[in-house]
């Protein structure tokens, strides 16, 4: 099973993972091709131009048969398709929020807002403090009433768990209300 | 006098014989890898990468893991698990849910675990 931590440049994410990974945490890479046109010269040769993007993550074994896995979303926006890999199947998404820097994580909240993958908003407090509460934050950032945002110091084990915790219970009353319908 | 060494992404291509997988077509990156009976005796005979996979999933990790490991892009650790279970060298173990993700009754028990850890 599979949890996707998301968020901005910075917010935290490997910081996270490595609170709670029983190992220390791993990258794996994917060369991703596009294509560009080069203006050097007047016909307008197109070059392809091969990039990594690269993840980093963790994991926790639960028991004999279960396996969860932390995998970070790339640092780089645009790697949409990766993103779905990761949260196709996935438990949910924890969107790590530096609330220093609220606009970093604009597109994180809006890829999750399209989808039907539950997910929780974490506010990282870097040194200890938050800068804005949380309600602060979910008015600002438009948040939708339905999705959990809670405080999270991603250094600290007891309070990724937690977070982790709350994201499955969201995830459980996500599918029991399902259910009913 | 010694050979240039060929750029790891060149390398790379030329194990799977340049079968590079796109992204989002086969085995997820969570999926379970473990070394069959069979596939431990086999370790001598098959080439560095994949006998260093063979030796690795002793216990199983999954293919991210392999991947990050081995220094391998991710479709390249694909294609040589892929190759490894057809061998039966592996066995490879796909989570049993759906791109909705796991059912009311998983949950719940991960919320368990999660809780006692």
């Amino acid at each position: 099973m599979k949890i996707v931590i998301a968020g901005g440049f910075a917010a935290g994410k490997t910081t996270f993972v490595d609170s709670i990974s029983e190992i220390t945490p791993l990258t794996t890479e994917a060369p991703m091709t596009s294509a560009s046109f080069g203006v050097d010269d007047a016909s307008m040769v197109a070059t392809k131009t091969t990039t990594t993007v690269a993840m980093d993550f963790g994991r926790i074994t639960l028991s004999e048969t279960t396996v969860l896995y932390l995998f970070g979303t790339p640092g780089q926006d645009r790697f949409w398709f990766m993103w779905d890999e990761l949260s196709k199947g996935a438990v949910g998404a924890i969107v790590l929020v530096d609330t220093r820097r609220l606009a970093d994580c604009f597109a994180a909240l809006d890829y999750f807002d399209k989808r039907s993958l539950p997910y929780l908003v974490a506010l990282n407090t870097f040194d200890g403090k938050l800068v804005h509460d949380a309600e602060a934050v979910r008015e600002a950032l438009t948040i939708p009433d339905d999705v959990p945002v809670m405080a999270v110091d991603a250094r600290e084990r007891v309070s990724t768990k937690t977070a982790l915790v709350s994201l499955v219970a969201h995830a459980i009353d996500r599918k029991r209300a399902a259910a009913l319908v | 006098m010694s050979t240039p060494k060929p750029n790891r992404f060149v390398r790379q291509f030329a194990l799977t014989q340049g079968r590079a997988r796109s992204i989002g077509t086969d085995l997820p990156l969570d999926t379970q890898v473990q070394t069959t009976l069979s596939g431990r005796n086999r370790e001598r005979e098959l080439v560095a990468e994949s006998a260093a996979i063979l030796r690795m999933c002793r216990t199983p990790i999954s293919i991210a893991e392999i991947s990050a490991h081995l220094h391998v892009h991710l479709g390249v650790a694909r294609v040589l698990v892929s190759d490894l279970a057809a061998t039966g060298d592996v066995a490879v173990t796909t989570a049993d849910h759906d791109e909705n993700g796991p059912d009311l009754l998983t949950l719940e028990r991960l919320l368990d675990d999660l809780q006692a850890l």
